[in-house]
């Protein structure tokens, strides 16, 4: 065994009390909590890095390089008002079809590529993970950070097709950043909570993009949220109106569209949307943090 | 008993000459969990379909690989720690354990401060130049913005990356295995560590970095650190290191002084 050559005062001593000893700590111990939040709040400029980086790495191969952080919103857009707007005509009832699907569009795109990286952040960066150590919750904080940044270059084009497609200027447009705010807090805790699950149950990644389509459809992305409660039984359509997603999606219509139809009253709205945000938020920090020490096993 | 915080920060050695403990192993056991390692059969559609019917319990597609086994040591400030093994034997696994990176599946590896790892499997993003990785690894190591700024132009000097040419703007996967290496090492270097544990990083340098490298180590190791090496190169963990431990089969074989130890190692490889 070791040591057994070396004389030593500490010998009588069992390892663990040696450790005691000296304040050596347990490698790779989970941190307090509290301990934990402080360790993340250091590493902001890390996450600030990271996100950068990887927003000027993602478009890094195509020749028309950071143009994509635009044209992806665009060509997205006129593929869905192509097969929604025109050949299938479920425009019906809504003014200013265009704008309507757009903020739909870009929304709910913030959360489904967030909810997507999330979910395959432990096991694609495994390397990252067993070569360095940092908060992991960082990687999931600078992911949701990465998209937030394709998010603002997807707001610059909306406001632009907003303003083409004749919406005033309003005092209402404030609205929006609280909004995409209260979104973003709710991604992270999602990306946090997938993240963790995403490394345990390695078949989730398979499931996600179904998982994300059911999700599209319940949002009222592509057509009216009125056909909701047109064609749903009553308790089904009161379970759609508190989705999440379709809330931030509709506190973005409303604070941006003059006549957009809403599900429900707005400030019902800020109301879930202000609850799902600290839950979530608050569930997914929790259930990730307790999972801390685990992820460099893969 | 002085306490261990009081001393001097280079010291070796505590107030009545007894050393410093800086790792300490104990009983530890590490297994890793592999998926999707089945084939033939077991792996087919129709074969998962039965398992899920016939509520099988233990999937043939997760096997477990006990890579160490019961491995107890304790390391002292100032030491310098080969670690030799044939492949396969469960060094870069230790190593990973003891940078709190996989959590031992039973048994404590206790530290002083935070290890850190450094390998050359460790992959940075490929993506990204060589200066925002050195910027990056320099943040996740929790260096600050400053101390970054500082330390980057060093780290691309010492790697040496930019010798034929402008090399730090260019993607890192565009780089040389030998290059990467140099630079990741050049990136864990750049902080002074309680603790440094390397993997294999300096196989691949060239005689001028190796040279420089093993500087560089000698140095850390003065200023008090602990330094774990893993080597298949028998030459550079004598020439650093003068404590060795041979680890085979997740075990631990011998362990002493390095020439006694690696004398061993090479007759029992050239036996088989």
């Amino acid at each position: 065994m070791a040591n057994t050559a070396v004389a030593d005062p500490d010998s009588d001593l069992t390892r663990a009390q040696l450790a005691a000893r000296y304040g050596l700590t347990v490698a790779g111990a989970r941190p307090t909590l509290g301990a934990y939040l402080r360790r993340l709040w250091a590493y902001r400029h890390f996450m600030r890095a990271y996100a950068n980086a990887k927003v000027t790495a993602s478009f890094g191969q195509a020749r028309l390089g950071q143009l994509w952080q635009v044209l992806t919103p665009l060509t997205n857009a006129a593929v869905y008002y192509l097969i929604f707007g025109v050949i299938l005509n479920t425009s019906r009832g809504i003014p200013n079809f265009i704008a309507y699907l757009c903020v739909g569009l870009f929304v709910f795109v913030f959360t489904s590529s967030v909810a997507t990286a999330g979910t395959s952040a432990i096991v694609g960066n495994l390397g990252l993970i067993r070569a360095l150590h940092f908060p992991r919750a960082a990687l999931l904080i600078a992911i949701t950070m990465t998209q937030f940044r394709h998010l603002l270059a997807a707001m610059v084009v909306l406001i632009g097709i907003v303003l083409v497609t004749g919406e005033p200027i309003t005092a209402e447009w404030l609205l929006v950043p609280p909004a995409l705010f209260l979104q973003t807090i709710f991604n992270i805790g999602l990306a946090l909570l997938l993240g963790r699950l995403g490394s345990k149950v390695t078949d989730l990644k398979q499931v996600m993009p179904f998982v994300m389509r059911t999700w599209m459809y319940g949002s009222g992305v592509l057509y009216s949220v009125a056909l909701f409660a047109q064609n749903l039984p009553k308790t089904l359509a009161n379970l759609v109106e508190l989705n999440p997603l379709l809330v931030y999606i509709e506190l973005v219509r409303h604070a941006l569209l003059e006549n957009a139809p809403l599900t429900s009253s707005a400030p019902r709205l800020w109301l879930l949307a202000i609850g799902w945000a600290a839950v979530v938020g608050t569930v997914g920090f929790v259930y990730f943090w307790r999972g801390e020490q685990e992820y460099g096993r893969g | 008993m002085a306490d261990p915080n009081t001393l001097p920060a280079n010291a070796t050695t505590g107030a009545h000459g007894e050393r410093i403990p800086t790792v300490i192993v104990d009983d530890v056991h590490l297994v890793y969990r592999v998926y999707g390692a089945g084939t033939g059969p077991a792996s087919s559609p129709v074969a998962a379909l039965k398992r899920i019917v016939t509520r099988q319990k233990q999937r043939p597609t997760l096997r477990k690989v006990h890579a160490v086994k019961g491995v107890s040591f304790t390391a002292y400030r100032g030491e310098a720690i080969g670690l030799i093994g044939s492949n396969g034997s469960g060094k870069s696994t230790l190593l990973r354990a003891i940078a709190g990176l996989m959590p031992p599946n039973q048994g404590a590896i206790y530290t002083q401060g935070q290890p850190s790892l450094l390998g050359v499997n460790a992959a940075l993003l490929g993506d990204l130049s060589g200066e925002r990785n050195a910027q990056l690894g320099c943040l996740a190591m929790g260096m600050s913005p400053e101390q970054t700024r500082k330390a980057v132009p060093e780290i691309l000097s010492f790697s040496g990356i930019n010798e034929r040419g402008d090399f730090s703007s260019l993607p890192m996967r565009t780089y040389s295995s030998g290059m990467q290496a140099r630079l990741r090492f050049s990136i864990s270097a750049a902080k002074e560590h309680d603790v440094l544990l390397i993997d294999e990083a300096l196989a691949t340098g060239d005689t001028r970095f190796r040279r420089r490298s093993e500087q560089k180590i000698r140095q850390l190791r003065s200023n008090a650190g602990t330094v774990f090496l893993v080597s298949h190169s028998i030459g550079s963990i004598r020439d650093t290191c003068e404590r060795s431990i041979w680890l085979e089969s997740g075990e631990i074989r011998m362990d002493g002084r390095t020439d006694e130890v690696t004398r061993a190692y090479e007759e029992y490889m050239a036996s088989r």
